[in-house]
């Protein structure tokens, strides 16, 4: 072993090299106020394992990014924490880049002849921020897309430049490909090697001027680098890493939203907790005033603290130095936490929050469903969904007169009363036997805002049924399973199948005399008038597609419709909208099973 | 200097280089390069302008191919500037509320073509001069504009920008430089309506198509 080393040492001098690294003479003795460029030379190296790894997964284009980062995330074995590790280092490093700049402000440690290094570590803070901008766009989810679109905004009001610049950053005129192929070269490439370069420029003149030691301190022995220092240099990289994993593990690692999708709204864009300050700050920048807002005070203040190591040249220059990094830090505390306080305050900052929420959530389901993510990606897969699509659709487009459950189907109420009925459970056995109650037929739950509530449908229910025995009572029950086994409801499978007898008899009783719904509605053998609603298949997806398509069709309403405009015909909604809003009243989408 | 550049020699000597260069020849590498042949400078001199030429030369090469390709995304112009058709013209709500339609077309994103897909969202609306079409994004920083929840207008959910029914800026404080982008519209065989879907420059007064 020894005769290896000798014959590597001989070759390359490694041994002096290690031995000038670690038997480095610490004025003082070494102390814990110097761990802060350690933990973040660890915090950087542990960014450079994850990312390279992340690396080997990621897929940087438009259908790609989301896919690979959840394949990461959900299938990759230990894919989560590695992301995960990757996501809150990112965030300790910033944590620790202050914390140092805050020491070192404290000690006057940028101070002559230490200016460079100061301004090195100030170019490091930078590189360091580029990296989390251009790290938030990389999954392509909405929460990122609509952050860095804010961003780039930002950079394209540069005076002059700002439009090419913007147009370089994104790779073109809109966001896309190679918006991604750009962000994934300077995350990965560009800022990473400027990052080693300035570490390796940072860690060589803080080794030629040593240590700032505090008077105090002076008098005391001094201590050696290895293994006094590195100790605790190790132990403080123990907690950093320690820390990162607990909020891996607390937080269940780092959030995936939804995929992009720049025709959607998405009211939660908010960018990473500490650029916080700054996107409140650009609130207070009235109309005209958004360049001063958002790029000449900051770089102004940045300058100001750039000038430090020349300012505290002066008698009160240090205090000064010290009086501007509290208010700045000051300022940034106090922007942040207004920033928290009003969202937290915003009932539509949080419900936009809850609807994100849900959408990311369903996007994953669905991406673990059988089917999994189409080749089409995630945002394909997602515009297919009922579940999410069809609520969005029917508020915009059903909700000025129909309800689903008394709103909009999207939870809100609409001013206007309704004037049509309401269509959740449309199809149930439930929705009928409402439809079949004299009490309720002629509310707005079914005909009470309609041309039909003076019909021969309303009549019926609350002249004629009442006078049904019990017997004929039990009757209608029959033709309520047997109508509502025509919609062939997904979510009714299991009781259609369990009452296929009374159903049978309930074909029979449709015809029977007291009942006798075949004297106007079709259902089957027996042929009713035109213009009213046909009961073969009613509720079915077939069914609701040609009401969509055309209600004054003599199937359906005929010249009777009331208002329901003919999407289909009109094309107001395409065949594929049609179909979403029919799955999603029917409950005909993919539910994970929760078994697992 | 201050006492710092001493420390600093002192731990300098104490680096590989100092204590054992390669070579054996006992001299620090410096001392090699200022002991130069008498009578050299000028030749040196030569030598080195063109060593830097050469190097300039060759490395241009690279750098040259790689601006080139870099620079690219400038010669990318506008997305094309035709009408699209977004909806029929009953789809638009009869009271003059306005309301939001998904622009879908075809859509060339790098190497790829995307058949109708969807690129972005307006706002139309009924007035008694026609239809409005306002896109979706704000003109202040590029979030997407809602309908403002209380009272009749829009609202950007980023930094507060408020607009009423006609996109116009309706609150001193709102940050946004000018109105929301209104886009050219035509109605075509009586009831298509055709949006010309562009976006411009946020964060300033004109209206700069991107």
């Amino acid at each position: 072993m020894r005769s290896i080393i000798d014959w590597l040492d001989d070759r390359t001098g490694v041994r002096a090299l290690v031995r000038g690294a670690l038997y480095e003479h610490i004025p003082g003795g070494a102390r814990w106020r110097y761990i802060w460029g350690s933990t973040l030379t660890f915090a950087f190296f542990v960014q450079l394992v994850t990312g390279i790894v992340l690396w080997a997964a990621y897929s940087a284009n438009a259908q790609g990014a989301w896919e690979s980062v959840y394949y990461i995330q959900n299938q990759m074995l230990g894919g989560w924490l590695l992301r995960g590790i990757h996501h809150y280092m990112a965030q300790a490093m910033i944590v620790l880049l202050v914390l140092h700049l805050m020491q070192v402000m404290i000690d006057g440690a940028y101070r002559a002849p230490r200016e460079v290094n100061f301004w090195f570590g100030l170019a490091l803070l930078g590189l360091v921020l580029g990296l989390s901008l251009t790290g938030y766009l990389l999954p392509w989810d909405q929460k990122g897309f609509w952050a860095t679109k804010v961003a780039t905004s930002i950079a394209s009001m540069t005076p002059v430049v700002g439009p090419a610049m913007q147009q370089l950053l994104v790779g073109g005129s809109e966001y896309g490909h190679h918006t991604l192929t750009r962000f994934f070269a300077l995350h990965a490439g560009v800022l990473p090697a400027g990052m080693v370069l300035l570490v390796v420029g940072h860690i060589y003149l803080f080794r030629r001027h040593g240590v700032t030691v505090p008077e105090k301190h002076e008098r005391k022995p001094a201590g050696m680098f290895w293994p006094d220092q590195v100790l605790k240099d190790g132990v403080a990289s123990l907690v950093v890493m320690a820390t990162v994993l607990g909020l891996v593990l607390w937080t269940g690692g780092a959030h995936l939203g939804a995929p992009a999708d720049p025709s959607e709204p998405y009211s939660a864009a908010r960018p990473e907790w500490y650029f916080l300050f700054l996107f409140q700050w650009l609130k207070y920048f009235p109309a005209g005033w958004e360049v001063v807002g958002a790029q000449v005070i900051p770089g102004m203040v940045f300058g100001l603290v750039a000038a430090m190591p020349i300012i505290g040249k002066w008698k009160l220059g240090h205090r000064f130095n010290l009086g501007v990094g509290a208010a700045i830090l000051g300022g940034i505390v106090l922007l942040t936490w207004l920033a928290r306080v009003e969202d937290a305050t915003d009932p539509d900052f949080r419900a936009a929050q809850a609807e994100a929420e849900a959408e990311a959530h369903r996007a994953a389901e669905l991406a673990a469903s059988p089917r999994g993510i189409p080749g089409a990606g995630g945002l394909a897969m997602l515009r297919d969904d009922p579940l999410t699509q069809g609520p969005k659709i029917f508020a915009a487009n059903c909700a000025s007169c129909h309800r689903f459950e008394g709103h909009d189907g999207l939870g809100t109420i609409p001013a206007d009363e309704p004037s049509a009925s309401d269509l959740a459970g449309f199809g149930s056995r439930e929705w009928l036997r409402g439809i079949l109650d004299g009490d309720r037929v002629g509310t707005e739950e079914y005909f009470g805002g309609t041309a039909h509530v003076r019909g021969r449908m309303v009549r019926f229910v609350t002249r004629g049924l009442p006078r049904l025995t019990d017997k004929e009572r039990d009757d209608l029950e029959k033709v309520v399973l047997a109508v509502s086994a025509e919609a062939g409801l997904p979510y009714q499978a299991g009781a259609d199948s369990a009452d296929a007898e009374a159903i049978a008899e309930g074909r029979e009783l449709i015809g029977s005399e007291a009942i006798n719904c075949v004297r106007c509605h079709t259902f089957r053998q027996y042929e009713g008038d035109e213009d009213v609603p046909r009961l073969t298949g009613w509720g079915s997806r077939a069914w609701i597609l040609g009401m969509l398509h055309d209600p004054t069709e003599p199937e359906y309403y005929g010249e009777d419709n009331d208002r329901m405009p003919s999407f289909g015909v009109d094309e107001t909604l395409t065949p594929r909208e049609m179909g979403l809003v029919a799955d999603w009243l029917r409950r005909d989408w993919y539910a994970a099973t929760t078994a697992h | 200097m201050s006492e710092d550049t001493s420390d600093a020699a002192s731990t300098g000597s104490e680096g590989p280089t100092g204590s054992e260069s390669p070579g054996g020849s006992g001299k620090p590498l410096g001392a090699e390069l200022e002991s130069e042949p008498p009578g050299a400078p000028r030749r040196s001199f030569l030598a080195g302008t063109v060593a830097a030429v050469l190097g300039a030369v060759a490395s241009l090469v690279p750098i040259t191919a790689g601006a080139a390709a870099l620079l690219d995304p400038l010669r990318r112009r506008t997305s094309s500037s035709d009408l699209t058709l977004v909806t029929r013209l009953s789809a638009i709500p009869e009271d003059g509320t306005p309301k939001k339609f998904t622009v879908t077309k075809d859509r060339t994103d790098a190497w790829a073509t995307y058949a109708d897909t969807p690129v972005g969202a307006v706002y139309l609306r009924r007035t008694d001069d026609g239809i409005v079409a306002l896109n979706t994004v704000c003109p202040h920083a590029g979030c997407f504009v809602g309908m403002a929840p209380d009272r009749a207008g829009f609202a950007c959910p980023c930094h507060k920008s408020s607009f009423d029914l006609d996109g116009a800026v309706d609150d001193p404080a709102s940050p946004s430089p000018r109105d929301m982008d209104a886009l050219d519209v035509e109605v075509r065989n009586g009831d298509e309506v055709w949006v010309r879907f562009q976006h411009f420059l946020p964060g300033r007064e004109e209206k700069t198509p991107v």
